[in-house]
């Protein structure tokens, strides 16, 4: 591939992290707040430099919990992401490759089921969890979680499906290549970038989801949005606490978008198949 | 012979795994609290309580006030019995105690003295002569002020100002200019942000929210003139950005200097005093809630206790902890570890009358003296159908405190004027109290 | 294309198809039976408990007819809270776009130092709406203390009260900040299936990069930004946390949407029938604005 022109590349390059500095910018914030003392935290002068505490951090880590809720946080994240990719993909390919009239109907109402607010469904859910002993259970949230992801999963799958070139699985079927495989040789390393990012995003949309997080757990299936909750005093200031817990939230997750976005690199498959 | 015996050799190892948990029958009681500071404390001494009592183990869940407030709610109403034992505010002990939802604290130790506890709370926790609920924190509101400020300008807070000297003394050290602001006062909108001060604020001026027959007073006078008088003074001396200033953001404002005076919580003097959590620790002097015409509901009661839903299965051990955690023991236990300043205020007249408390919390006496003259069963001058000074002790109150707050909030702000915004929250709380059944 | 049974047995190539069509429809049946369970059993509680007299502090129930409605629909904030929902999703969907696509646009470009780039600009949706919410509240919009506010004294300007005078404004920037990183992944992910060759050709055409965005570029997007327009949609119609930890619902209702109005009225007093009902309402206005949205976009998501 040709490379633009170097001084293009350079200019491009500071826009691009013109743009990122300002859109991070907050993060960073909260990040220097985590070792501030609240004092610091609060003061009306913006402080950018002035000697950091780590006490903040190490006090959330050694004090016992974070890691339980940090397990809490992965299992139930990556097992509903797990299942919406299970139930999403194989639905999400029939849409894409064998669509019917009715497919649009199907999707749009998959994604109808997420219309009505928690705020107002939560105690019948309650009442079913409780009644079917879920309460408090990484299996309840499991469930909870993959339903809340599987409209998302589907939709974004199917988008990235549509862009794979309907004649390299054509060309597979002609071979004699069945349902499966065709799926799992073809499809899954042609749309890995898509794969990847639907996975990604299921996996944050549960790792922050806050309201059934908080209703439905109470210590043994509390994730980490629990924990960081637990810093919101009504009567104190905690932003530096408040921030070193959102550090530590958010740590692992921007550890898993490093390693995703590798995948987004331009497949070198689609030039191949022309 | 030889797979029979590898049975129960497994079954005997599935029997001990099981077991394992219940071998020592500890009873793990969840408790479900506030973020504050003082649970915080008593979170970290818990581990004595456990060391002394080898048979209970404690799960704390801890949660913000209205996370709290909701999710608790929930446990108890739908009989899921997860919480065993809940951090509750002196709003809901009334209310769930009447429900039967509180299991009363019965069979009280002597070394508890019970006696000691102060009276106004007392009462406030009692539900039918049973105490449901016992403090582990009490407060009041009293007025901070800027000593240094005060005598750069060669001024004197009077021991109980009166609203309109308030005003007049926060003209004078307004100096926006130069980043102080003559008066800080909670703006958002909310039945514990806003409302809590303004309430006082409309008893004080002769005002209440219901009369006898639950019809609200909010066009009345006291309350025009008091909710006129809050939005003139915030106009004239207030800090931008108000309505969004709960007390955390204002607690921040006068910690960090920015504030000339402060009306609110008594517990923040323990904030304010800290070198390592205020800029103005040293200068802050004390007074008591400004009043108006009356004294009485000029300023509220509050506490924070410990309640043990009736539809725990681990009572009797939920309540032994609450009885240790708020004994005259674990007082002294806080003071050894920590010092008397982080002891938890307004629960106890012996820690009033303590000399090491009353050396490290100089502001204790305003604390008490406040705390004293706050009676949530008689909340204001007149007759009233309520309990609760700035609050109302019904189920309703949150919705309508909040929604009152937000008109309130308007008229701050500019958006209304003060007769619109106090005629639309008149409307709306008759709404809500006649779908409350209140009101035909 | 319906053929009769008959038709399909006796062409060996049509029972192909058929076959591989039952197959896909196999295919569908988990995802879509776990879904209709999911949908029907709460949503009918949801009706049932709509029409009862419900709350949990009073012990007493009973049918209450269209009494929730009509409390919940009486209300002075019910149609600004419709409108601020509205102004809402269509403001963050807007910027969400536009500045999405611009920003996958760029970063599809060999930019220096790419990869950590992608992850600076995604990563406000790592961030927990409530833990966003107080970071701008406090620590940037604040007039007093916030770092705009500092910024506008060093130029000699008032700082913007944002929560008093443009609440809206101010959580619909909150929304935006947290939603551009979705678009921007899912654009950018559909980019890196663009047809290189393509857009070789059009440069060696002589096409600038403006003519390339919006003749190839674009409409390779189409799709996505549809998928991106609709499941935003949906959350941003949900938009809660934010308004709870910054404004609470004020001024006035400036900043109550449907979500908020339903907390406010039912929620917090316990109201189970009230929430209900309010669920209900938002149902229907997400279906209506869903009809809209897919009359318009219908065509893009066909392609």
């Amino acid at each position: 591939m040709r490379r633009p022109a170097n001084a293009q590349r350079v200019s491009l390059s500071l826009l691009g992290w013109i743009v990122g500095a300002i859109t991070f910018f907050p993060i960073f914030w909260m990040a220097i707040t985590s070792v501030k003392t609240e004092a610091q935290a609060i003061s009306s002068t913006p402080l950018l430099f002035f000697r950091p505490t780590f006490e903040n951090l190490e006090g959330m880590l050694t004090g016992g919990d974070y890691l339980h809720f940090a397990t809490n946080s992965v299992i139930v994240s990556a097992g509903s992401t797990a299942i919406a990719l299970l139930l999403g993909i194989p639905a999400a390919y029939a849409m894409a490759f064998y669509p019917t009239h009715r497919t649009k109907d199907l999707l749009l109402w998959m994604l109808s089921t997420k219309m009505m607010p928690s705020v107002g469904v939560l105690v019948p859910v309650y009442l079913i969890f409780r009644d079917a002993g879920l309460l408090d259970t990484r299996i309840g949230l499991v469930g909870i979680y993959t339903l809340a992801n599987l409209p998302i999963a589907v939709w974004m799958l199917y988008s990235f499906f549509r862009d794979v070139p309907h004649e390299i699985l054509e060309a597979a079927r002609m071979d004699g290549a069945g349902f499966f495989q065709q799926m799992l040789w073809l499809l899954l390393p042609l749309a890995a970038p898509g794969i990847a990012a639907t996975g990604l995003l299921s996996i944050i949309l549960s790792w922050n989801e806050t309201f059934w997080s908080i209703n439905l757990t109470s210590s043994d299936a509390a994730p980490l949005t629990a924990f960081i909750a637990s810093f919101s005093s009504p009567e104190g200031l905690f932003w530096a606490r408040l921030s070193a817990a959102s550090v530590l939230a958010i740590a692992p997750i921007l550890a898993l978008g490093w390693v995703t976005q590798r995948q987004l690199v331009r497949g070198l498959t689609f030039g191949a198949v022309k | 012979m030889n797979s029979s015996k590898k049975l129960g050799a497994a079954l005997a190892v599935a029997a001990s795994l099981t077991c394992a948990g219940t071998a020592d029958a500890a009873t793990t009681i969840t408790i479900a609290t506030v973020n504050n500071s003082d649970m915080i404390v008593m979170e970290k001494l818990s581990s004595q309580f456990e060391a002394q009592n080898p048979d209970i183990k404690l799960h704390w869940v801890t949660l913000e006030e209205n996370v709290l407030r909701q999710r608790v709610t929930t446990d108890i109403a739908t009989h899921s019995g997860q919480l065993d034992l809940i951090t509750v505010g002196v709003y809901e002990v009334p209310i769930w105690g009447k429900l039967g939802w509180l299991s009363s604290f019965t069979d009280i130790p002597a070394s508890y003295r019970v006696d000691d506890l102060l009276s106004p709370i007392r009462n406030a926790l009692t539900v039918d002569g049973k105490l449901d609920a016992v403090p582990f924190y009490g407060e009041s509101t009293f007025t901070m002020y800027r000593t240094d400020l005060f005598r750069a300008k060669n001024l004197a807070m009077p021991e109980h100002p009166t609203w309109t000297q308030l005003a007049d003394l926060a003209g004078k050290i307004n100096d926006p200019a130069h980043g102080v602001y003559g008066i800080c006062l909670r703006g958002k909108p909310g039945w514990g942000e806003n409302m809590g001060t303004i309430a006082d604020m409309a008893n004080s001026f002769g005002g209440r929210y219901f009369d006898m027959d639950w019809h609200p007073q909010f066009t009345s006078a006291p309350w025009r003139q008091a909710v006129s008088f809050y939005v003139k003074l915030l106009h004239d001396s207030g800090p931008p950005g108000v309505v969004s200033n709960g007390y955390n953001e204002t607690l921040a404002l006068f910690a960090s200097g920015k504030c000339g005076m402060w009306v609110d919580a008594t517990v923040s003097a323990s904030f304010l005093n800290n070198p390592a959590t205020s800029k103005v620790a040293g200068n802050v002097g004390y007074a008591a809630t400004p009043f108006e015409t009356t004294k009485v509901g000029s300023h509220y009661l509050w506490a924070w206790t410990l309640a043990v839903p009736k539809t725990s299965r681990k009572a009797e051990a939920a309540k032994r902890f609450a009885i240790w955690a708020t004994s005259p023991a674990y007082i002294e236990l806080v003071a050894k570890t920590n010092g008397w300043g982080q002891v938890p205020p307004g629960t106890r007249t012996s820690t009033y009358r303590n000399p090491d408390y009353l050396k490290a919390a100089p502001y204790a006496p305003a604390v008490l003296a406040a705390m004293q003259t706050a009676d949530p069963t008689h909340p204001v001058e007149q007759p009233v159908p309520y309990t609760g000074i700035s609050y109302v002790g019904i189920p309703e109150w949150q919705d309508i405190g909040t929604d009152v707050g937000q008109q309130i909030a308007a008229a701050v702000s500019g958006q209304e004027s003060v007769d619109d915004a106090l005629k639309q929250a008149q409307a709306d709380t008759e709404r809500a109290m006649k779908q409350g059944g209140y009101l035909r | 294309m319906h053929l009769s049974s008959a038709t399909i047995a006796r062409n060996p190539r049509r029972r192909a198809r058929a076959r591989t069509a039952v197959q896909a429809r196999l295919l569908l049946t988990p995802a879509v039976s776990v879904l209709l369970v999911w949908m029907i059993v709460p949503l009918a509680l949801t009706l049932w408990f709509s029409f009862q007299r419900y709350n949990l502090l009073r012990p007493t129930t009973g049918f209450a007819g269209f009494d929730n409605y009509s409390y919940l629909l009486g209300g002075h904030d019910l149609w600004l809270s419709i409108w601020n929902t509205v102004l809402l999703v269509g403001g963050v969907l807007a910027a969400t776009i536009v500045l999405g696509t611009l920003t996958a646009v760029l970063l599809d470009q060999p930019l220096i130092g790419r990869g950590i780039l992608r992850l600076l600009c995604i990563a406000p949706f790592f961030v927990m709406p409530t833990v966003s919410a107080l970071i701008w509240k406090n620590l940037l919009l604040n007039p007093v203390s916030g770092l705009f506010a500092w910024l506008a004294h060093l130029v000699h300007v008032t700082p913007v009260d944002w929560f008093s005078k443009v609440p809206l404004l101010a959580i619909g920037i909150i929304v935006a900040w947290q939603w551009i990183p979705f678009a921007t992944l899912i654009l950018l992910t559909a980019l890196q299936s663009l047809d290189q060759e393509q857009m070789e050709a059009a440069h060696m055409d002589g096409a600038g990069p403006a003519a390339r965005l919006r003749y190839i570029m674009l409409p390779h997007l189409a799709r996505p930004i549809s998928i991106v327009v609709m499941i935003e949609t949906i959350f941003l119609l949900s938009v809660f946390a934010e308004i709870l930890v910054t404004t609470s619902g004020g001024p006035g209702s400036a900043s109550t949407n449907l979500p908020y109005l339903v907390y406010k009225t039912a929620l917090l007093r316990y109201d189970v029938g009230g929430a209900s009902a309010g669920g209900i309402v938002a149902v229907v206005l997400a279906n209506i604005v869903a009809f809209f949205l897919v009359r318009s976009v219908a065509a893009s998501m066909e392609r």
